[in-house]
């Protein structure tokens, strides 16, 4: 692989919470290395405290790893990229005290964008998530997956290269989930983003990706990486394919074996404490 | 509900209010007029209307309104500087409100007109001791809703505003300060009340002016026709402060 084409290089991060010996002390990711491919959607999927979410901040610079090194076009990350890295959270990290429209804009008055611009941009990325008519509600007034769109309106604004989505569907509900997850894949397919994706759906992770990394149980590490072969933008009669459901099934084989050892893990450390 | 619905119950009940208010005057009327008590310790309400009609044509009350009002803005503008401050300060780490909030909420629960004799001996009779007290009594609520209001802003909040690229002034101003915010005014709020409150009462015992202290003396003087008059002057001043006050904080809740 030629260097230009990998975005984000991961080399050897490990992270722990708290020192060896706390009560608390948590290892959370294990000497994990992976290459992200530019423009493409990776999808990290892995059982509950597998350190996928971990590894999405420390990428985004929101976390510094233990140890092992993580580079964004081919320079070291220290710190948030703001013009390089956009979040979207799972949920509630809209302003409450701000209309749609503000939120999207204050993401850019970081980044001295002009007034204008941010005007033109907020009104275009809203308009792409389907959120024109809600510009001056607040985010309460909205529904959850709105407000998720909202979410993505205002990392899309930014127009960063790359994007990193955390569990973004997560507290919303199967049918929402899978409107959403069409759309996105819909509103992807032109955006030309290198995009993370954290999810626990296996379902979601197959419709979405272009490669799935599969973690292991904690302490997590990409135990297997698969190839999702089909265009973009997914159609929805995509999921009714036999397709769909071989690499459902052959990521569900991977992931089972992964997700009994974390839940049994859990339950000795809830016995222990 | 309906809306005339809700409005017919807002009418019936400001009604029975009213009625509330008018029965208690009423009482007041036949006690002094039927039932026998002293005119002195008790005048009746037309002769303490005249007397109040007397001391608003005279203008005699401006002085002591001066004072108070001006006691009650240093001491709010006092309290608000350090309560302000220091609450934000303290929020700023774990730590430091896990050592000064318990402290602050116990010292605050201390009735602090036991300070005032202390505050007299410092400060003297005149408007230092009334200043320092309003000020004292007013600081807690405000430091302590400035830590509350500052110390339980949502992480995710200050998270996705650092991964925009929010600079320390950006995330004060534009993240910080409005999450914050309605927490903070209402104990601002509340501060401007006790330390009205604390500033009438000590003028009332020990003082050279003010409107507490008009009060006192009246009734020394056993002219309590007029001092029950600036007693209704009193209240309807302090019902006319909260009515801001209470505004102003809807208002800023509302934005």
């Amino acid at each position: 692989m030629a260097k230009s084409d990998v975005a984000v290089r991961i080399r050897d991060v490990s992270h722990q919470f708290g020192e060896p010996g706390d009560a608390r002390f948590v290892q959370a990711l294990q000497r994990t290395s992976l290459d992200i491919r530019r423009g493409e959607l990776i999808c990290l999927i892995g059982p509950s405290g597998c350190g996928k979410s971990t590894l999405l901040n420390i990428i985004g610079g929101l976390l510094a790893p233990t140890t092992g090194t993580i580079e964004v076009d081919a320079k070291p990350v220290r710190g948030p990229l703001p013009h390089d890295i956009a979040f979207v959270f799972q949920e509630n990290a809209l302003f409450p005290w701000c209309t749609v429209k503000e939120n999207v804009m204050l993401g850019m008055r970081f980044q001295g964008v002009s007034r204008t611009e941010q005007e033109k941009r907020a009104r275009d990325a809203l308009a792409a998530v389907g959120l024109n008519d809600f510009m001056a509600h607040h985010p309460a007034q909205l529904s959850g997956g709105m407000r998720q769109r909202a979410a993505l309106a205002r990392a899309l604004s930014l127009q960063t290269d790359i994007l990193l989505m955390d569990e973004p569907f997560g507290a919303l509900d199967e049918q929402t989930r899978i409107v959403l997850g069409e759309d996105l894949s819909v509103l992807l397919a032109r955006a030309a983003k290198t995009i993370v994706f954290v999810t626990h759906s296996l379902g979601e992770a197959v419709f979405l990706a272009d490669r799935v990394a599969v973690f292991s149980a904690r302490p997590g590490m990409v135990k297997a990486s698969i190839d999702i072969d089909e265009p973009h933008p997914r159609k929805p009669s995509f999921v009714t394919t036999e397709k769909f459901s071989d690499l459902r099934n052959k990521l569900y084989g991977l992931l089972h074996d992964e997700i009994r050892k974390s839940v049994e893990s859990a339950a000795v450390t809830e016995l222990n404490a | 509900m309906s809306a005339p619905r809700k409005q017919h119950e807002k009418l019936l009940s400001r009604g029975l209010q009213f009625s509330f208010l008018l029965a208690l005057l009423l009482v007041w009327y036949l006690a002094t007029a039927r039932w026998g008590v002293s005119r002195i310790l008790l005048p009746a309400p037309a002769t303490v209307w005249r007397e109040l009609d007397d001391v608003l044509r005279s203008g005699e009350f401006l002085p002591h309104l001066r004072v108070t009002l001006i006691e009650l803005a240093s001491a709010f503008a006092i309290a608000c500087t350090f309560g302000l401050g220091s609450g934000y300060l303290i929020s700023r780490t774990r730590y430091a409100m896990a050592v000064f909030e318990p402290l602050l909420a116990s010292i605050y629960s201390v009735p602090m007109i036991l300070l005032l004799p202390l505050y007299v001996l410092f400060f003297g009779l005149g408007s230092g001791s009334k200043i320092a007290l309003g000020a004292t009594v007013s600081f807690f609520p405000i430091v302590l809703s400035t830590i509350a209001g500052f110390g339980s802003v949502e992480r995710i909040f200050v998270t996705s505003a650092r991964s925009m690229g929010a600079s320390n002034a950006q995330m004060f101003r534009y993240v910080l300060l409005p999450a914050a915010l309605p927490v903070v005014v209402t104990g601002l709020r509340m501060g401007f009340t006790i330390a009205l409150l604390a500033i009438l009462g000590s003028e009332t015992i020990a003082s050279f002016a003010g409107l507490g202290h008009k009060i006192a003396q009246l009734a020394e003087a056993m002219e309590t026709a007029r001092m029950f008059a600036y007693i209704a002057f009193a209240v309807a001043i302090v019902a006319i402060l909260n009515i801001i006050t209470t505004a102003l904080e809807r208002r800023v809740k509302l934005q």
